[in-house]
């Protein structure tokens, strides 16, 4: 295997323009931390960003920073908590669910991917938060597009594409995002006992109104069995959760706290959870601890569903009860992470037939190289839309140089 | 005058009678309008400098139709103009003599409220207000709120990826809508997104959004709603210094906060809303901030404490909180009439839109000032402070030989200090015909060469609303030629492991 480790923008037009020559894909990475995600990719050159890693500019006062694809995504979240900022869209570190170790990877490989955490329905997604990129295309060029600052409609917005391209269309090299205030406070509401439908329902009230939740999120009681950490400790002895979470100033995350339980009322008595305790469940949730691959269900798949939220209850419960797997929401019944037992193919006929019924769509997050190999990792999409979505991709890398297959599954060449 | 269109191809045009004929066949009765009189309606959008009638107008009202006018259109070399509301104010609407003009303002139906996810399904010609209108009883709102929201379509929302004055705390179109239905030039129906919050694959919508009608024809859209803040408060805060109110800007936003809305306006914007609304701005001031908190009451009136505090340590000389909701209409009266306020003291005026960071406002303003004495012409400046979007008003009388020529070269050289200091062209109006030609100061061929690949991914022979947006028009085969640089895949001087 070929490692080639750039050290700058123009090393990797360099190496992209000869692996246009030789017609010899590259597999892109920061760490590498989110390799095991994807259909494998038929290559043996990796493209290593790990040393773009400066911070070119942080101007907090601009709501912005700069940096290298490759920096570590932990030391860029310290030094914007330094200054009470942080990324609004949560990003997810899926290390431990996949077992990976604990690096939560880089910028780059953090904006390819794309996964928002809790606060993704109030806030947005990684495209929502990326306003600027250099770049290098699969013709190796480098380009740019978008810029520093925040509200921007020069051109079309590539920035968009980019994110949650998982590297198909372009090696970012430099990229702006926009930093928003750390809430100062946080306010967690805690319902037990509710069954999935009573759970997004209540999920459902609390997004319908005026309180601003940050964050709604259920996990049955069979998901907490033996997992460990903050959220098995607050639902010891096996009690559903559902949580919301309520940010801002102290005195108004406090005022809304009230007025949530009382419209949650008819759902139950709601407890409250604050600050250091609150935030642990959040990532925990963020990170779906539950399914950790070092616990109990770490050898089942994992599957990322987004569908339409008042949907989620009833399509998850069913899912958990015809596979005997497990679910957890978030997003209020938008987000589903399903563990599933094992089977030769993970469910997919089952999961994408059912995330189609409902208009939604699915993602096999974790599960072994035979198995990613076999099935479509992504969901496949109606065929206009497909044809489309390949006509993309070949014009940003017509040869599929970059991460060839990793999106789509294609015929090896 | 100065920005050239695409010629137009006479042999389209000697074809008129024939395609309007067979558009006939597509759309029945009152849906094709090919009289010069009639037309006239259609010759521009909201940049009136520019006039232009199109060969012939259709305004379908189903899917369908607007597929077998594509289909019609790409079979037959014909170029198309898609238009909303024709509210835009870069000439994103703005036709050309052998196009035809596809309007999109019969499909004016909301499809479906759908509160339980918080999404409203509509077809493109509702305007935006008409959509917040419609959720408002049952507390829910869309949040993007361009100053046009009585009059622009949805659809045309879509094509700018327009703004706001709220869009600092809530975002623009782009975070805000969460699926379509586009018809490709081709004439095939796509669906992209859905009542998710996020769709599957590569992100479509978010590069449909903001597309200015080069890309498809959307002919239905899903947004999300929210729900409407428990209550919104403003302050109308004045500045001896421009500078001060700069800062003022910063440190409430270094201080965490970021409020639903944050305009300034400088002295001769205040003066001519003050003239026209009689809002009770103080006119002995060099700038009004208007700062608006929303939220719970116990968190506004919190803030409101805490941005009146930065404000008097900024040097403010006055400062008024709203108590009501008529007051705090009021302040805003004269920010959001501040168009055609300034319309009231010159014959013509020119809007610009460039971005620029925050903290460039003092030096930008100050640059603007030697530009007015140098092309010997006002500028009034409105301002969305809290995203740095500004929006200079170059007053300028048509009349006058000359005097537009001079307008434009001064709004391009506002746009170009815009991306000097750090900017861009424009924040949410779209480049459009009007700041097409200074795309190059933002953008290498190589970073627009690959724009155009992509557009080639959806409209192969460029017939969707050409001559917009790109400076230059390439064709798609050269686009697409790969420049093969040679090389192996040795290198030798990379570390590796």
């Amino acid at each position: 295997m070929d490692i080639l480790k750039v050290r700058d923008a123009a090393d990797v037009e360099q190496v992209v323009r000869a692996a246009l020559a030789n017609e010899q894909p590259l597999e892109i990475i920061g760490h590498g931390s989110k390799r095991q995600i994807g259909q494998p990719t038929a290559t043996n050159a990796v493209l290593d960003l790990s040393a773009l890693n400066a911070v070119t500019s942080y101007e907090p006062n601009e709501l912005i920073i700069t940096v290298g694809a490759g920096a570590p995504l932990a030391d860029v979240l310290s030094l914007i908590d330094s200054k009470n900022q942080h990324f609004a869209f949560e990003p997810m570190n899926p290390a431990a669910l996949l077992g990976s170790g604990s690096d939560a990877g880089t910028i780059g490989g953090m904006l390819a991917a794309g996964l928002a955490g809790p606060r993704r329905i109030k806030d947005g997604g990684a495209r929502d938060h990326l306003l600027g990129a250099h770049a290098v295309s699969g013709f190796g060029d480098s380009f740019k597009t978008g810029g520093r600052v925040v509200k921007n409609v020069t051109g079309y917005d590539l920035c968009k594409l980019l994110s949650g391209s998982w590297g198909t269309l372009a090696v970012m090299t430099e990229v702006t995002i926009k930093v928003m205030p750390r809430p100062e406070c946080q306010r967690t509401l805690v319902l037990r006992g509710l069954d999935d439908i009573e759970a997004v329902r209540a999920m459902t009230a609390a997004l319908g109104s005026p309180f601003d939740v940050s964050g709604v999120a259920h996990v049955p009681a069979s998901s907490l069995r033996a997992s460990d950490g903050a959220l098995a400790a607050l639902g010891a002895p096996q009690t559903a959760l559902t949580l919301f979470r309520l940010e801002g100033i102290t005195a108004s995350a406090e005022h809304r706290a009230v007025s949530l339980t009382k419209m949650l009322a008819a759902f139950g008595a709601a407890e409250t959870v604050s600050d250091d305790l609150s935030a642990p469940l959040w990532q925990a949730v963020r990170d779906v601890s539950p399914f950790a691959a070092a616990g109990r269900l770490g050898a089942w798949p994992v599957w990322r569903i987004v569908c339409p939220p008042a949907a989620g209850g009833r399509f998850g419960q069913a899912l958990a009860h015809e596979t005997g797997g497990e679910v957890l929401y978030d997003w209020g019944g938008g987000l589903i992470w399903a563990a599933l037992p094992p089977a030769p193919d993970a469910h997919a006929a089952l999961v994408r037939q059912r995330v189609e019924a409902v208009g939604g769509h699915a993602t096999l997050i974790r599960g072994s190289e035979a198995i990613r190999q076999s099935i479509d990792v992504f969901q496949p999409q109606q065929s206009g839309v497909a044809a489309l979505a390949r006509r993309v991709k070949n014009s940003f890398d017509p040869k599929h140089i970059l991460n060839r297959g990793r999106m789509m599954r294609e015929a090896a060449t | 005058m100065t920005i050239m269109m695409p010629a137009a191809d006479e042999a389209v045009l000697q074809r008129k009678d024939s395609i309007v004929a067979a558009l006939r066949q597509i759309v029945p009765g009152e849906g094709v309008i090919s009289s010069a009189a009639e037309m006239l309606p259609y010759e521009s959008d909201g940049l009136t400098a520019y006039r232009q009638p199109p060969m012939v107008v259709v305004l379908p009202d189903t899917t369908e139709q607007v597929s077998q006018v594509l289909r019609y259109c790409h079979d037959n070399g014909i170029k198309v103009v898609p238009r909303g509301s024709g509210t835009s104010l870069s000439g994103g609407a703005l036709p050309l003599a052998d196009a035809v003009l596809l309007g999109l303002g019969k499909f004016k139906r909301i499809r479906e409220i759908d509160f339980e996810n918080r999404a409203v399904v509509t077809e493109p010609g509702v305007t935006n207000l008409a959509i917040s209108q419609a959720v408002a009883h049952a507390g829910f709102y869309y949040a993007p709120d361009p100053s046009s929201q009585i009059a622009c379509s949805i659809g045309g929302n879509i094509a700018e990826n327009s703004g706001g004055v709220h869009c600092l705390k809530y975002g623009m179109t782009t975070n805000n809508v969460l699926g379509c239905e586009i018809v490709l030039i081709t004439g095939e129906i796509l669906r992209i997104g859905g009542k998710t919050a996020e769709s599957a694959g590569y992100d479509l919508m978010g590069i449909i959004t903001g597309s200015e009608g080069l890309l498809g024809v959307v002919t239905e859209i899903t947004v999300r709603i929210l729900q409407k803040p428990e209550t919104a408060r403003a302050l109308m805060i004045g500045f001896p210094e421009v500078e001060a109110a700069g800062e003022c800007v910063a440190k409430v936003i270094g201080a965490g906060i970021i409020p639903g809305g944050m305009e300034m306006m400088d002295k001769p914007a205040i003066h001519a809303a003050e003239a026209f609304v009689h809002a009770g701005y103080p006119l002995d001031v060099e700038a009004l901030l208007i700062v608006e908190l929303d939220g719970p009451s116990v968190e506004v009136d919190e803030l409101i404490k805490r941005v009146e505090a930065i404000a008097l340590g900024c040097g403010s000389t006055t400062c008024q909180i709203s108590t009501s909701e008529q007051e705090r209409a009021l302040f805003w009266a004269g920010r959001k009439a501040a168009f055609p306020a300034v319309g009231r003291i010159s014959p013509d005026y020119l809007c610009m839109d460039g971005t620029i960071p925050r903290g460039q406002l003092p030096l930008v303003l100050r640059r603007m000032q030697e530009m007015s004495a140098k092309h010997n012409l006002r500028v009034a400046n409105v301002f969305h402070a809290g995203d740095g979007n500004l929006h200079p008003l170059i007053l300028y009388d048509a009349n006058q030989p000359g005097e537009i020529e001079r307008a434009e070269a001064f709004g391009a050289d506002i746009l170009k200090l815009c991306v000097e200091v750090g900017g861009v062209l424009t924040g949410e109006h779209g480049v459009g015909i009007e700041k097409r030609d200074l795309m190059p100061e933002m953008f290498s061929d190589i970073d627009l060469a690959q724009q155009q690949r992509l557009k080639c991914a959806f409209d192969t022979q460029g017939l969707l609303n050409p001559g917009k947006v790109f400076p230059t028009l390439h064709r798609c085969a050269e686009l697409g030629r790969m420049h093969v640089h040679g090389g192996k895949l040795a290198f030798p001087e990379l570390p590796r492991f």
